[in-house]
């Protein structure tokens, strides 16, 4: 007998149309979500076990290593250390909501880059990548520096070029 | 051909025991593809690596461990190049672990899927070429009958086979009569590598574009409806046990639904289960379950190693290597004493190197399903076969029940040879009686891992009247790597500190390594190229006080010590001959790209080293400053020897990485223990560096070569401590002679 890994949210975690009463409300890549649950649960643990969506890792659990990294009306944040309390009515952004049509420049960058080597802390840099072009159209070395995200692979290099390369795609979309 | 040979190159399992992670290979910016268990008749089974649609797109089947080295990529290359198709039409799957019996006796119809000593390369480019070249004969064959025809008349190219007269068929067409055909016993030819087209060429991770729109799958991000997420407290104390536990408010826990404890293992016992006693918390969720750990009041008992502290270790080595009495041969060569008696000048120096944690980003952790009739593991891991063997034995269900399949890993740097944590999870569903999702967090990773050996390296060296090295003395006292190890027993305890025949063994006349074992409870294994971080340190730093001692450049002398060009004997992993010539070509190479002559007056330091790692020549050259205490990495270059290249972007991708890694280790990085227990808990203790941090580029040149390949993932990495000392000693006048550098370069300031 072969059994196949739960690849599907559980129906109780799908988004409804109906708010419940005192059911924290918010939006995850475009969708409006609500959570009865804990509200002290970590917004990591929830995407993950609740909703299914494992492309925002766990690494450290303390907001030091940056994999959990989403952003939350546009800003990058921690998920780990973010509560459920604190993302009422806010707009959450994750790895998997990033692509619309086609890829984001930034993912379209990483993979032409081929950064990727084990590839688990690459979600996390890619949404401090989109937070940082986001704020700075033509980033410095300085402000490419100033991404605090883990890569216990060493692929940096390669994520500095692929957010200069990024940043060239995102004008190149723009103009 | 031998049954197990036969199924090896052609029969395979139906692709549903296959884990899709892969994407058409040359399109890795295009649209996902259809899971080959989707095509149906569509899709035929040639061989067990090689699957071929009616339209002509290839699947090929990966079967390493993927964990960040690029096997998913480059295996599949060398399969591809032997079939004859055009990269563009492969899509990559990657294969699940391929246990099977033949007469009862265990084997792998995919051959060795084991991720460790950089062998992934050089064993596939000995059996998954021919694995490719026997797909391609079956469908030449197959051409040959349909047209009446004799094999040796035709050609394939681009995955169609072709008659001298322009008649053409694909393997699309041509897949199904293959797939029944048998192969000859005789060994099938492979290409000549002068006619590669794919081989040898840049190629992207396959599944790059799941990677970041967040779509693969690590080992963590599986789940079984009717598991339970188990995250578990581990005894602090080395070899400590429970004494009891108060979990009254852990049960009390929204969504904790069970609470287990397990045994540690007992003092003295050889490791091949949990690292620790646990209590285990069993809940619907990671949050719960954490909620749940939280919320225990343990009382541990503490072991046998309350005394045991990094200083009291450190003094441990320094006696033992004071006292020189009782130390294990490792080599000796020549008469050291008597070169001593004739010395012009000798030079001694002792380095410290530490434990180390593998802190891969990806924690440990499994999802197991225990069954009456089998069982299902779905694990970031680099040993399957040490998996499969474990939950065999643990549970005692024949190892063809148990599948095993190997998702992406987030990092492996060898903790996941050791599968404590499958052995965990085992014993956590078993007690539970349900499936059970183990998740490992930061803090168990760093203060419960296999650490790399700590150790004090005494190096002794006389000079003759021409101030050449005639004598060599390296005694180390370490503890040692085979402690508890399990396969390891009856390994001599040097084993993974020492190699006898690493540089300068050979070469100078009069030389002696030996090994005093430190006694600590502190588990070890295996640590991205292991005894080479171990030991290159205090070889490579010595060269270079050498060489100021007696006013010598530091790369005329490696290079004099190195001599003419020659194939010398290496017994250890990574032989069996060094080649000093290549040896020699990088260090030079390496010397040319840093400009080791200009001399610097800007206040920055250059610092070069090489080293010899499981086959591969590396060498090391770094450019740095001062600034304030902070030290500035201008520029960073590792020049490499590997053979012939498979995936020349993946392998500057692995001595990028080994670079850095090997920078973030050198300079920060650290496991200290204290009243037998291990300090460092997370990052914020265990100091990875970070991008503001790194070297913007790291200069990697790769030595051309059609020599047999070795691998890459543990080439980058042995050079880079040494030559970032010797680059700091240039710019300080500060010799570093303990890891990590920056804590003591600044007690030194």
């Amino acid at each position: 007998m072969q059994k196949s890994p739960e690849s599907q949210a559980p129906a109780s975690a799908k988004s409804t149309g109906t708010e419940k009463s005192a059911a924290l409300a918010f939006d995850i890549n475009g969708k409006p979500y609500f959570h009865d649950g804990d509200k002290a649960m970590p917004l990591l643990w929830y995407l993950r076990d609740i909703l299914r969506l494992t492309g925002t890792k766990y690494g450290c659990g303390i907001g030091a290593c940056g994999a959990c990294t989403v952003l939350i009306d546009g800003k990058a944040a921690r998920a780990c250390l973010t509560p459920m309390q604190a993302v009422a009515g806010l707009k959450i952004t994750t790895i998997e909501g990033l692509a619309a049509e086609k890829l984001h420049p930034v993912q379209q960058a990483w993979i032409e880059n081929d950064v990727a080597q084990c590839g688990y802390c690459q979600a996390g840099q890619i949404m401090a990548a989109v937070d940082l072009l986001a704020r700075k159209s033509n980033p410095s070395d300085e402000d490419i520096s100033g991404i605090a995200n883990l890569c216990r692979c060493g692929t940096y290099p390669r994520i500095r070029s692929a957010i200069l390369r990024a940043a060239t795609l995102s004008r190149d979309v723009q103009s | 051909m031998t049954f197990s040979r036969r199924r090896f190159l052609q029969l395979g399992l139906t692709a549903s025991g296959a884990l899709l992670v892969g994407m058409r290979a040359g399109d890795a910016l295009g649209a996902a593809p259809m899971p080959p268990e989707l095509l149906g008749d569509d899709l035929v089974q040639l061989t067990a690596f090689v699957m071929i649609e009616r339209d002509n797109r290839v699947v090929i089947g990966a079967r390493g461990c993927e964990i960040g080295q690029g096997v998913i990529t480059a295996l599949p290359m060398l399969i591809a190049e032997e079939l004859d198709v055009d990269w563009s039409k492969v899509r990559v799957i990657q294969l699940p672990y391929g246990y099977e019996e033949t007469d009862g006796k265990p084997g792998n119809r995919y051959g060795d899927q084991f991720a460790g000593g950089s062998t992934s390369i050089p064993t596939a480019w000995k059996d998954l070429r021919e694995a490719g070249a026997a797909a391609r004969w079956l469908l030449v064959q197959a051409a040959a009958d349909a047209w009446s025809v004799k094999a040796h008349d035709l050609q394939t190219q681009s995955g169609h086979v072709i008659h001298a007269d322009g008649r053409k068929l694909s393997y699309g067409a041509l897949a199904r009569t293959a797939a029944a055909r048998q192969l000859p016993d005789t060994p099938i030819p492979t290409r000549d590598p002068a006619t590669f087209r794919i081989v040898g060429k840049p190629t992207r991770v396959v599944d790059a574009r799941s990677i970041v729109t967040g779509q693969n799958r690590y080992g963590i991000d599986e789940y079984l409806s009717d598991a339970l997420v188990a995250v578990m407290l581990r005894c602090p104390h080395l070899d400590g046990s429970l004494e009891s536990v108060d979990d009254k408010d852990a049960r009390r826990i929204p969504g904790v639904k069970d609470i287990i404890t397990i045994d540690g293992p007992k003092t003295g016992e050889v490791f091949d289960g949990p690292l620790a006693a646990g209590i285990a918390v069993l809940a619907e969720n990671t949050w719960a379950a954490i909620q749940g750990r939280n919320a225990l009041k343990p009382v541990w008992k503490t072991g046998p190693w309350t005394e045991e502290s990094s200083t009291a270790l450190s003094a441990k080595a320094n006696t033992l290597l004071d006292e020189a009495r009782n130390g294990i041969e490792v080599r000796r060569d020549g008469d050291l004493a008597a070169s001593r008696k004739r010395a012009r000048h000798t030079v001694s120096a002792r380095y410290e190197v530490p434990f180390l944690a593998h802190a891969t980003m990806e924690p440990p952790g499994a999802l197991i399903e225990l069954r009456n009739d089998g069982a299902l593991l779905i694990a970031s891991l680099q040993n399957p076969d040490g998996a499969s063997r474990l939950i065999s034995k643990l549970t005692g269900l024949p190892r063809n029940t148990i599948e095993i399949r190997l998702p992406r890993s987030g990092g492996g740097f060898g903790r996941r040879l050791a599968n404590d944590f499958v052995a965990e999870a085992v014993l956590i569903a078993k007690q539970a009686g349900k499936p059970v999702k183990l998740m490992w967090l930061r803090e168990d990773d760093l203060t419960h891992d296999h650490y790399r050996p700590f150790g004090v390296h005494a190096m002794s060296a006389v000079l003759d009247r021409r101030n050449r090295v005639a004598g060599w003395s390296h005694d180390c006292a370490a503890t040692s790597r085979t402690y508890r190890a399990a396969g390891m027993q009856d390994d001599p305890l040097w084993k993974g500190c020492l190699e006898p025949d690493d540089f300068p063994a050979g070469l100078v006349d009069n030389l002696e390594k030996t090994f005093h074992p430190v006694t600590s409870g502190m588990p070890r294994g295996w640590w991205r190229a292991p005894l080479h971080t171990f030991h290159a340190f205090a070889v490579q730093s010595f060269i270079d006080e050498i060489a100021f001692e007696v006013r010598r450049d530091a790369v005329e002398l490696r290079l004099e010590m190195l001599g003419a060009a020659r194939e010398i004997p290496y017994r250890g992993h990574g032989g069996p001959v060094f080649d000093t010539g290549r040896m020699a070509n990088v260090l030079k190479l390496c010397a040319e790209k840093i400009r080791w002559k200009d001399k610097r007056d800007d206040g920055r330091g250059i610092g070069i080293a090489c080293h010899f790692t499981f086959g591969g020549y590396t060498a090391h050259a770094f450019e740095v400053s001062m600034d304030g205490d902070k030290l500035r990495i201008h520029r960073a270059i590792c020049v490499v020897d590997v053979g012939r290249v498979i995936n020349p972007l993946g392998l500057e991708a692995q001595i990028m990485g080994g670079t850095i890694d090997g920078i973030s280790t050198a300079l920060n990085l650290q496991i200290t223990v204290r009243d037998g227990q291990v300090q460092q808990k997370n990052f914020p203790d265990y100091r990875l560096l970070r991008m503001a941090d790194a070297p913007n580029k790291v200069e990697v040149h790769v030595v051309e070569s059609t020599i047999d390949p070795v691998g890459g993932g543990e080439m980058g990495i042995a050079s880079v401590a040494p030559a970032l000392a010797n680059a700091i000693f240039a710019t300080t006048t500060v010799r570093i002679r303990k890891l990590p550098l920056m804590p003591e370069l600044l007690r030194l300031l």
